[in-house]
């Protein structure tokens, strides 16, 4: 884990070389979080793949999450990986919920890492967020016909009421 | 000299010598008389030929309980049959999404009556620990289940018992009159034309 | 840095009693240009209801003839929403729930999700509680690896490696039942250490299991090893380059099969991993036997880790003393009103962690397993996401398949260990 001059320093020489990508940087409980806008998001990969000194050349995971009522809503997570100095940088891109029809869109990182393309998938599916450029952007967890995203927090969890004796008479039952 | 004794009586029963009584009680004791129904019935119960179908965890402990330790085989489930179409009975083991429920109701209809389904799990018999929406809320919702096996997952001690409790159920009532309520007779792909859902249908 | 050790036997093939030297068959190539009449594609599909998919996994494989041109796979047939239920439970009930994900890895998904749980609350953990917690993690590895080897064997028709390591199985879960009361999912790893602590005799017990262990794995070896139906069906079979498997995100006994020797336990260790002495098994073509290999010698070192760690356990709490995170012990309620009210706030509400983001990996028994928790300051986590290795390493099917035989896929499956109920979660 980059230490915080560390992150910082990533910080800076990323914003040199993508100039408006970093938005912010946090360290938090050994975490360095690198946050960075949407738009530059492909361009940060990049540089934090290629460049010989970063070479945070594996994506450990990529996931999302749903921050409501937090403004901007969703987050997308890239885990990042040097496997020779053993080193995790936390990547972070937050991305607002244009409303109800609209998918929030980031654009897929696939060219630069083929592990993207399940996750990312399960992204899309779970969260309802639109990877540009996937090459095959559909269901994975939920039957292809599913309707909602179901781990957004607005979502509900489903299932059935439990039956309990105070509720029994009144809960109508599945064949109801 | 018993054995002698039963020679002799052999050898006169053959002649034609034991009459009324004694013929009656010479049967008896050697001849075990049944309806073809109930001899069916047992030769049923102890040879109930399970489908593969292990879902989850439950399929684990299904595996061992097939293992050496705690032998199925010595109850007649001797081998797991991949097809349905060779099985008798279905032990769901595991957590029924659903995306998977429409795949094992219709495994379930490829099988050939008789047909018996275990739901082995909590999670099978009633989603166990998941009240959400990927999760069918219970196997009898879509299938019509004769013994449910409760533990997350059940012991392979737990899941034999169920077995030997179908077994005994097999045995003595195969058919308690749900399967009637659900409508569950006929539901293979090609239905038998005196039962259920195809009665009313004109199968040549 | 990383110890690397034993090579398999990927230069020197080895020779058979009967002197023939097996090499690696392979498929046909795809033909360039247009494909002929009697050249044509049939897509067949291997539902989710297949003897030989580990799980319900669907594949919708493009075949000319018996090779494998094309290979899709369907998930989601056991998705549990495990992760969404999560989000509704306070943090001591999620660990039962979060077990039940890759469900033949139960100590290793419970380790990883308190691991990120003690980092969100800066928690340390006591170290006779991180010993247990290696012991019982990596009895559940080989736990794992012999469920593997007996499936995998059963698949490629050596039946009767499925009874012996189901045998081998079965006394480790009562290793399991004697220290925690169940056999799988036992809920023995709690945030800030382990439930409860091990019985009188247990750490005899689980030596002579592990010295048993290490003679079975050598008797697996020897029915296995050298047999040439086994070496004729995996050698050279799946081979994905390393650098590929890194694009892939591949990691655990996949990778280091292809010869890179990164295991987290050496790299980045976490619960007291580096106190142990143990190799780190290493391949060198990246095809089947080499996976096999890599695996069976994993297990040996599972043992030897298990042996050192329980003759070198410490003695002290086997949970953290810190009385708003761990429950008291319950001689206590009856004496003090704090232990009292804690054991009340913990139960009824459960504690809260400060907000904050982690994800804390490990190394499980088919590679990277990560947790990611966000907590957002209440008693509930509001995001728990799993990085689960099957998920990712099922990705690799793909470029192992391609261009094989359809019976090389069944292999490539059998070596690749997925578990549905990670993938699927």
């Amino acid at each position: 884990m980059p230490d915080p001059a560390g992150l910082e320093l990533v910080a800076h020489e990323l914003r040199e070389q993508v100039p408006d990508a970093v938005e912010d940087t946090d360290y938090h409980r050994d975490v360095a979080t690198l946050i960075i806008r949407p738009a530059g998001i492909l361009d940060a990969l990049r540089w934090l793949r290629d460049e010989p000194s970063q070479r945070y050349h594996f994506l450990a995971s990529l996931h999302a999450a749903d921050y409501l009522p937090a403004a901007p809503r969703f987050g997308v997570h890239y885990e990042l990986l040097n496997l020779e100095r053993v080193e995790r940088l936390h990547v972070k891109a937050v991305l607002d919920d244009p409303g109800a029809p609209a998918l929030p869109e980031i654009d897929s990182c696939v060219d630069l890492f083929p592990t993207a393309e399940f996750q990312e998938r399960e992204a899309y599916d779970m969260f309802g967020i639109r990877f540009r450029g996937h090459p095959d952007l559909r269901r994975i967890l939920m039957p292809d016909d599913y309707e909602g995203y179901p781990q957004r927090r607005d979502f509900p969890i489903g299932g059935e009421p439990v039956l309990f004796t105070h509720n029994e008479a009144t809960t109508p039952r599945w064949w109801e | 000299m018993e054995i002698k004794a039963r020679q002799l009586r052999a050898r006169d029963l053959l002649k034609g010598d034991l009459e009324g009584v004694d013929l009656d009680q010479y049967v008896e004791e050697r001849v075990l008389t049944t309806t073809l129904e109930r001899a069916l019935n047992w030769a049923r119960s102890n040879a109930l030929w399970p489908a593969t179908f292990g879902l989850a965890c439950c399929a684990i402990e299904m595996m061992s309980m097939v293992g050496a330790r705690y032998d199925t085989a010595r109850f007649g489930a001797e081998v797991f049959r991949a097809s349905p179409r060779q099985a008798d009975m279905l032990i769901l083991s595991g957590r029924v999404s659903i995306k998977m429920a429409p795949v094992v109701r219709r495994i379930y209809d490829q099988m050939l009556e008789p047909k018996w389904v275990i739901a082995m799990g909590a999670c099978a018999s009633s989603a166990g620990v998941f009240n959400n929406y990927a999760l069918v809320q219970g196997a009898d919702k879509f299938l019509p289940v004769d013994v449910h096996v409760p533990g997350c997952p059940p012991r392979p001690e737990a899941l034999i018992h169920g077995i030997l409790k179908l077994q005994r159920k097999v045995q003595d009532r195969p058919d308690l009159g749900w399967r009637t309520r659900y409508e569950a007779q006929g539901t293979e792909e090609w239905p038998h034309p005196n039962v259920g859902a195809a009665a009313e249908t004109d199968i040549a | 840095m990383v110890g690397v050790s034993e090579r398999t036997a990927g230069e020197s093939v080895p020779e058979l009693a009967t002197g023939v030297v097996t090499e690696p068959v392979t498929a046909p190539q795809a033909p360039d240009g247009d494909l002929g009449p009697d050249r044509e594609l049939l897509t067949v599909n291997f539902g989710p209801h297949h003897p030989a998919t580990h799980g319900v996994l669907r594949l919708l494989v493009t075949l000319e003839g018996e090779v494998v041109r094309d290979m899709k796979p369907f998930v989601g047939y056991v998705h549990t929403g495990i992760e969404k239920s999560c989000e509704d439970k306070s943090y001591w009930k999620v660990i039962p729930l979060v077990e039940r994900a890759d469900y033949l890895a139960y100590h290793f998904n419970a380790l990883v999700f308190c691991m990120a749980v003690e980092r969100l609350l800066d928690e340390p953990v006591p170290p006779r509680a991180q010993y247990l917690r290696v012991i019982h993690c990596e009895l559940n590895r080989i736990h794992s690896h012999l469920v593997w080897l007996g499936t995998s064997a059963m698949d490629l028709g050596a039946i009767s490696v499925f009874w012996y390591c189901f045998r081998e199985r079965d006394k480790v879960l009562d290793a399991f039942e004697a220290s925690t009361g169940q056999r799988m999912h036992t809920r023995y790893i709690q945030v800030g250490g382990v439930a409860e602590d091990i019985p009188a005799g247990w750490d005899r017990r689980v030596l002579e299991l592990v010295d048993d262990l290490e003679e079975r794995v050598g008797q697996y070896e020897a029915m296995l090893d050298r047999n040439e139906i086994f070496l004729r069906r995996t050698k050279g079979v799946g081979i994905v380059d390393e650098q590929r498997l890194l694009e892939l995100g591949v990691t655990g006994p996949l990778l280091r099969a292809a010869g890179n020797p990164f295991d987290l336990r050496k790299a980045a260790p976490y619960c007291s991993y580096e106190d142990f002495d143990f190799k780190i098994p290493v391949g060198t073509v990246g095809d089947c036997y080499d996976r096999y290999r890599v695996r069976v010698a994993e297990m040996r070192e599972s043992c030897r880790i298990v042996r050192q760690a329980i003759e070198g356990l410490p003695e002290g709490p086997r949970i953290t003393e810190n009385r708003k995170v761990a429950l008291p012990p319950r001689h206590e309620l009856a004496t003090s009103m704090e232990a009292l009210i804690h054991h009340f706030k913990l139960v009824t509400e459960g504690f809260r962690v400060p907000p904050g983001e982690a994800y804390v990996a490990i190394e499980g028994p088919r590679g990277e397993l990560g947790c990611f928790v966000v907590a957002d300051g209440s008693a509930k986590p509001a995001r728990v996401h799993f990085r689960d290795p099957s998920f990712v390493n099922l990705q690799a099917l793909r470029d192992m398949t391609v261009d094989g035989y359809v019976a090389d896929m069944i292999v490539n499956l059998a070596m690749l260990d997925p578990i549905l109920g990670g993938i699927d979660r």
